[in-house]
């Protein structure tokens, strides 16, 4: 990752708050049109770590620089953050609402009405812009506040829980507008329990345990370090014995077959082949995210 | 501009658009005016007017007391008791009066009326005064004498300081209700502005608003923004009471006899905005700290009260202070911050306060508000992100070391 390319770099950053240690020993880079995945447990020290970012708290050691440059007031204008915990001036309009957040990131006048009101367009909001806040289903809620976020055209987006609460219609469409954050090269940080989201929208991830950086990297070659020798199948009738096989288990519309050390997924293949058994499905197993998770979280060695 | 001061206009706003801020503001003018009017009213009640009959009568038993012409009221003598009752009833006088064989030994006076009363009068006191003195003395004296008997006195009471120079502050006005109504003006502007402030902050604390402010300002140029912002609004709503209060007073107490000479000392205003502007700053960060360290905005507001509570103590010395505001406890008070804002008003109103001891008690009001500020914005600052829990003294402590 070159320096023209990096939005945020992270230097190993502390935090303690008295005894206890919120983030040790942090280290990671974002690049321009990456969406980077942050995961770990709750009380991981996730959050610390975003909060940090933005500059809410200050590291105790440790760098973080962003777009380049050590965090000074000014960063805060290329941010945007959409915190866990949402909130919004009930009493206020949405037009109102999302004009003050804007100007308190530095942008007011036409440009940001025009582009508010393509958010607005983009997302379905368009027609409530005169409500008050406190008129909105909390996923419309949630919809302003996503808008709120990126309002201000940031080079760095966090989004910290994003799809929490939304149905499925709305997670559909913020994870398509964080695709076009992607292509407009910003750098998005996800921080999210949800693994299946992070397998899809994320390139790279940083999954912190107990304040501690503990995976970091390409997710594909994360996912490719856990995997176990197994592969899933799906054939016609009884596959019967296989050589090689340690073990099967059944989850319905395939089977995943675990395989002694010796044998190679492509043996397992012409082995079916060649007893002319119909292949429906093969594919060599990687683990799911959520697995290396759990497995990471509850402290179970690196293979 | 500058991002507190997009954070000051907001609040601003805001509070200028609150339906409370409006009723509160709008509502003092009118509660001085209705104050105003009900006394104009108690007045007239009193007063009977052109329509009704000013006419007291009088049975004169002791001989002698014949001569009721030129006075303020208007005497109808009548021969016996019957008589007079009968004028009574029928409406011709108000009320009447007897006077006995031996009123010269006695000085008995029995008066009659169909008017429920507490107590006589003191205009009908007056009148039958009048008629009783002119009639004893009318006769053997010029009429200055008689006039001056009428009147004796017209006391004025001057109050002398140590070194023999009249010292002032024996004007009712200036003694009593200036004091009174400037503390009190000054105390609910303090409290509604500050009280704002706390309810805004514990809100957006509540509702987790606060986080993205927080992503956008850093919690020094939100708290200026704020403390500023609802400070200016306050000042403006005590700006219209106190010009209320000079409306009030130069066209409404005119019509007051005891107050008819008041008038506001520019020197007081000036000195009562400055008392404002510290004693709101010094009150507005402490609560803004209490909103930030309290979980739920009820719970925050709950707190507000032990914090407002020693701006209140002068009042409890209201007396005191307004009869003798050099009291080693006024003078005490005024060097107290939290309690200085509204002891100096008193104090300033009632009568002048040295100049040292008003400089070292802005002074003393600068340090705190200097030293709360420096605390409570590290204080705001760590509080703000805990969510669910109430930091301890132990943690605030280390928030103010470490922060």
């Amino acid at each position: 990752m070159n320096a023209v390319s990096t939005a945020v770099e992270v230097s190993n950053v502390t935090k303690r708050y008295g005894d206890v240690a919120a983030a040790t020993g942090i280290s990671f880079e974002v690049a321009r049109g990456e969406v980077f995945g942050l995961i770990g447990p709750n009380g991981a020290g996730k959050t610390t770590v975003i909060r940090m970012l933005m500059e809410i708290i200050k590291p105790d050691s440790g760098q973080i620089r962003i777009l380049g440059q050590s965090l000074r007031e000014t960063t805060k204008n290329h941010t945007g953050y959409l915190p866990e915990e949402r909130g919004l001036y009930k009493k206020m309009t949405v037009g109102d609402a999302l004009s003050y957040l804007a100007s308190l990131k530095g942008c007011s006048g036409p440009a940001v009405q025009q582009r508010a009101a393509a958010l607005l367009e983009r997302t379905g909001m368009h027609p409530h812009r005169q409500k008050k806040v406190e008129e909105l289903s909390k996923g419309m809620a949630q919809l302003i506040q996503f808008i709120a976020t990126i309002l201000h055209d940031p080079d760095v987006v966090m989004l910290d829980e994003p799809f929490y609460g939304l149905d499925p219609v709305n997670t559909r469409l913020i994870k398509d507008m964080v695709g076009e954050l992607r292509r407009a090269g910003k750098a998005v940080i996800l921080s999210t329990h949800m693994m299946n989201e992070v397998e899809e929208l994320c390139d790279r991830i940083l999954m912190v345990n107990r304040g501690r950086p503990v995976l970091y990297g390409n997710l594909a070659e994360i996912k490719d370090r856990y995997r176990t020798n197994s592969v899933f199948i799906s054939v016609d009738g009884d596959p019967g014995r296989i050589e090689g096989v340690t073990g099967t288990k059944d989850h319905g519309a395939y089977l995943e077959l675990a395989l002694d050390d010796r044998t190679s997924p492509q043996a397992v293949l012409a082995g079916l082949i060649g007893r002319h058994i119909t292949v429906n499905r093969f594919e060599v197993a990687l683990p799911p995210l959520s697995e290396i998770f759990i497995r990471v979280a509850r402290g179970q060695p690196d293979e | 501009m500058s991002k507190s001061l997009i954070v000051f206009r907001h609040e601003l706003l805001v509070t200028f658009r609150r339906k409370s801020f409006i009723l509160v503001t709008l509502a003092v003018p009118l509660l001085m005016l209705a104050g105003y009017l009900i006394y104009q009213g108690v007045q007239s009640w009193h007063d009977p007017g052109e329509a009704e009959t000013r006419k007291i009568g009088y049975v004169d038993l002791a001989g002698g007391f014949d001569d009721g012409a030129g006075l303020g009221a208007e005497f109808a003598p009548y021969p016996g008791v019957p008589e007079a009752t009968q004028a009574l009833l029928a409406g011709e006088v108000r009320d009447y009066f007897v006077i006995p064989p031996d009123y010269l030994q006695t000085g008995l006076i029995v008066r009659y009326t169909m008017r429920r009363e507490v107590e006589t009068p003191p205009d009908t006191v007056e009148s039958i005064r009048e008629f009783l003195i002119t009639n004893l003395i009318g006769d053997q004296t010029s009429a200055a004498v008689l006039e001056r008997a009428k009147t004796p006195i017209a006391l004025s009471s001057i109050r002398l300081d140590e070194t023999g120079e009249a010292a002032g502050g024996q004007d009712p006005f200036l003694a009593f209700f200036l004091p009174y109504v400037f503390a009190l003006l000054l105390m609910f502007s303090i409290f509604f502005a500050s009280g704002y402030l706390l309810q805004g902050i514990s809100e957006e604390k509540e509702s987790r608003l606060i986080e993205v402010l927080l992503s956008s300002v850093s919690a020094r140029q939100l708290l200026a923004g704020k403390v500023f912002g609802l400070g200016a609004a306050g000042l403006a709503q005590m700006l219209l009471w106190l010009v209320s209060l000079w409306v009030l007073i130069d066209v409404g107490l005119s019509g007051i006899p005891s107050l008819s000479d008041a008038s506001l000392p520019a020197g007081l205003v000036v000195l009562a905005i400055l008392y404002y502007v510290t004693g709101y700053l010094l009150f507005a960060v402490a609560m803004a700290v209490v909103g930030s360290i309290g979980t739920t905005a009820r719970e925050s507001q709950s707190w507000s009260s032990i914090v407002s509570m020693p701006a209140v103590v002068p009042l409890f010395f209201l007396n005191l202070i307004i009869e003798d505001p050099g009291h080693p406890i006024a003078v005490a008070l005024t060097f107290i911050p939290p309690t200085a804002p509204i002891t100096a008003v008193m104090r300033l109103s009632a009568e002048g306060v040295p100049a040292w001891q008003l400089a070292l008690s802005l002074a003393l009001l600068a340090g705190a508000i200097g030293g709360s500020v420096w605390a409570g914005a590290k204080v705001f600052r760590a509080s703000l992100l805990m969510y669910g829990k109430r930091p301890g003294p132990g943690e605030i402590a280390r928030f103010i070391r470490e922060a």
